[in-house]
């Protein structure tokens, strides 16, 4: 194929590439080299892999980072904690975001412009305030608090802060519209006949859903549920912000690896596994996607 | 109890502000081919989508066989609706398409098979059984979008536009398929369509419709020959309409100033219709005394026909002429001096 292209063809095509190259796979061959380095004092904290010295040439690397969170379960406890938080978050985000998706696709054109306007003002505000607002919601003295009391429905505030329902509320709200803008973009192309069709043939109302509409709508179920549970599995932020003691979630851990004790090594370690283990649902998503996107071309 | 197949009582239907049916009334009767005739934003449609059971009507009920289907949802009521665009599932093959209103039924999977394989018989569909429907012909998605509703058994089939999306060779070919598969089958068809020629040719009777209102029911011939009104009679086909004069128990066409003999105006009708395929004309070479005497101002040869624009007076009228080959018309050319002829047997008269 290369051979195909002219010069400026060239610089075309593979500038994406090179920018993969440059911002993508160096900093992760960095990451990498990282973990397989061995930790000790000074700076950077960690050795370098190739050295010179009196003593000749030396390559000094080890898998003892990778060894170590294998074998300690509080770290593989806190990888599981947040694949269960991205399973919970994109379940939730699916079930809320579909039915939000499908009436923005169905309204009428004037009012769609508004309803994707107001999905999309969020982003103007800071996604750390936009959490922080939330702490302050569910506070002790917050607004939720204070309105049940209020109603009668508590005689004292209940702690609805620092556990993992409020992770998982604070995450669903920051990534519902991740979900809903892949779903929308299938949606508002789906013909609102086949919906007739359907009944006309026979289906009624859920068959019409299940055999028709979510089949078709399965490559932007597929992207969005992507785009929320693969950077809600290395979220620290939420967690940090809205999460209590109750459980330890994986962003978080390579967070305090990094900054607090300074294992340069152990964190990279734990951030390549995290990859590669997160690989595997990519590809099979990717897969899935492709053979759906290529059967309908 | 009526005797009508479907009967369409009193039905009333507003959208915001715009009243898109306007208290219509119609019968249908069972294996005939029935179109809904009118320019788009009539309300064809919108009785179409009635029937089907997409929309409620406002006022009004529906019955078919005598049973009232007003307020049944549209997947219990026993007809089907062809769509413009065919609606075809895209994620389904050619069977499973055809397949899939007989899924909904409970059918044992034998009869499903046998249905659908004799369905691709009768619709020559075969060897496309495992296509996708996007990888078909525009005439082939056609004729899979009627099995799908065919292999159902309907009462009633329901056509929105059935032929626009075809080229027009596929268009007369499919137009004779149609009336011939359903004579074989005797279903009754009701055909939406803003094509004219497309209702002529195709319907047993024809409704014409504007602004929510049927204005006219009958079968081609008598929409054509008798239209009740000028709507009508431009609407299908090309009409010269002429006005009346009623004077000392004469009827004169003010235009040509010609004198009607042999007809009845006793109804004081104004207007009257004459089709230009029933006017001759004849050149003229030299001064005649004949006053039925006009000039061309348009000629446009169509092959079979050819369509002349005649001026008297001040008024333009066509006259649509034969081109057989012994025809002498083949020499009239514009700015022609010629005669023009008509049997009064031909006028129509009517009010408007």
């Amino acid at each position: 194929m290369i051979r195909y292209l002219k010069k400026q063809n060239f610089w075309f095509v593979f500038t994406p590439y090179f920018w993969l190259v440059l911002f993508f796979f160096i900093p992760l061959a960095l990451i990498f080299k990282i973990s397989i380095s061995v930790s000790e004092w000074g700076m950077p904290p960690y050795r370098d892999l190739f050295s010179l010295s009196e003593e000749g040439f030396k390559f000094d690397s080890t898998l003892s980072n990778y060894l170590f969170i294998f074998s300690d379960p509080f770290y593989i406890r806190s990888y599981l904690n947040s694949l269960s938080l991205a399973f919970t978050s994109t379940i939730l985000c699916l079930v809320i975001g579909y039915p939000i998706a499908f009436y923005v696709a169905k309204s009428q054109a004037n009012i769609r412009i508004i309803l994707l306007v107001l999905l999309i003002i969020p982003f103007w505000t800071s996604f750390l305030l936009r959490v922080y607002a939330w702490k302050v919601l569910l506070q002790g003295s917050g607004i939720i608090n204070s309105i049940l009391i209020h109603l009668g429905f508590l005689t004292e505030p209940i702690s609805m802060l620092h556990n993992h329902y409020a992770v998982i509320l604070g995450v669903v709200y920051t990534y519902l519209p991740f979900m809903i803008l892949p779903l929308y973009g299938y949606l508002v192309k789906f013909d609102l006949n086949l919906i007739d069709a359907a009944n006309d043939l026979g289906a009624k109302p859920l068959n019409t859903f299940l055999k028709v509409i979510l089949p078709l709508s399965l490559p932007g179920i597929i992207a969005g549920s992507m785009l929320v549970f693969i950077p809600v599995v290395g979220e620290f932020v939420i967690p940090e912000m809205l999460g209590g003691s109750d459980k330890l979630y994986f962003g978080k851990i390579i967070w305090d690896e990094f900054f607090v004790n300074r294992d340069w090594p152990v964190a990279s370690a734990l951030a390549m596994s995290g990859i590669v283990i997160l690989v595997f649902p990519i590809v099979i998503f990717q897969l899935m996607y492709a053979k759906y996107n290529f059967k309908n071309e | 109890m009526s005797n009508s197949f479907l009967e369409i009582i009193n039905v009333t239907k507003r959208f915001r502000n715009i009243l898109a049916l306007d208290k219509v009334n119609l019968k249908i009767e069972k294996s005939e081919i029935f179109s809904l005739l009118g320019s788009s934003g009539c309300g064809k449609s919108t009785l179409l989508r009635i029937i089907a059971g997409f929309e409620k009507p406002d006022q009004g009920k529906i019955l078919l066989e005598g049973n009232d289907i007003t307020n049944l949802p549209p997947y219990i009521r026993p007809l089907n609706i062809m769509f413009q665009n065919y609606a075809l599932f895209p994620h389904l093959n050619v069977t499973n398409n055809i397949k899939f209103g007989l899924k909904e039924e409970s059918i044992p999977k034998q009869e499903i098979n046998n249905r659908v394989n004799e369905i691709l018989n009768l619709l020559e569909l075969n060897g496309l059984e495992e296509r996708k429907v996007n990888e078909i012909s525009g005439g082939q998605q056609q004729r899979v979008a009627l099995a799908r509703c065919l292999v159902k058994k309907p009462k009633l089939l329901l056509l929105d536009e059935p032929l626009a999306a075809l080229d027009k060779q596929l268009r007369i070919q499919t137009q004779f398929e149609l009336v011939n598969l359903q004579n074989k089958l005797g279903i009754t068809f009701i055909i939406v369509t803003h094509d004219q020629e497309e209702a002529i040719s195709l319907s047993d009777r024809m409704a014409i419709m504007q602004n929510g209102n049927i204005l006219q029911v009958g079968n081609p011939v008598e929409i054509y020959e008798k239209p009740k009104n000028n709507y009508i009679a431009n609407f299908i086909g090309t009409a010269n309409i002429f006005h009346i004069l009623n004077k000392n128990n004469q009827v004169i066409i003010k235009e040509l100033n010609y004198e009607i003999k042999d007809i009845n105006n006793n109804k004081n009708f104004n207007k009257c219709l004459i089709r230009p395929e029933k006017i001759n004309i004849k050149k003229i070479e030299n001064q005649s005394d004949n006053s039925n005497v006009g000039i061309v101002k348009e000629v446009a040869y169509l092959g079979s026909y050819t369509k002349y624009l005649i001026e008297v007076n001040g008024i333009q009228f066509y006259s649509f002429m034969q081109n057989s080959l012994v025809s002498d018309n083949l020499q009239i050319k514009w700015d022609d001096k010629v005669e023009f002829k008509f049997n009064d047997s031909s006028i129509f008269l009517f009010n408007d």
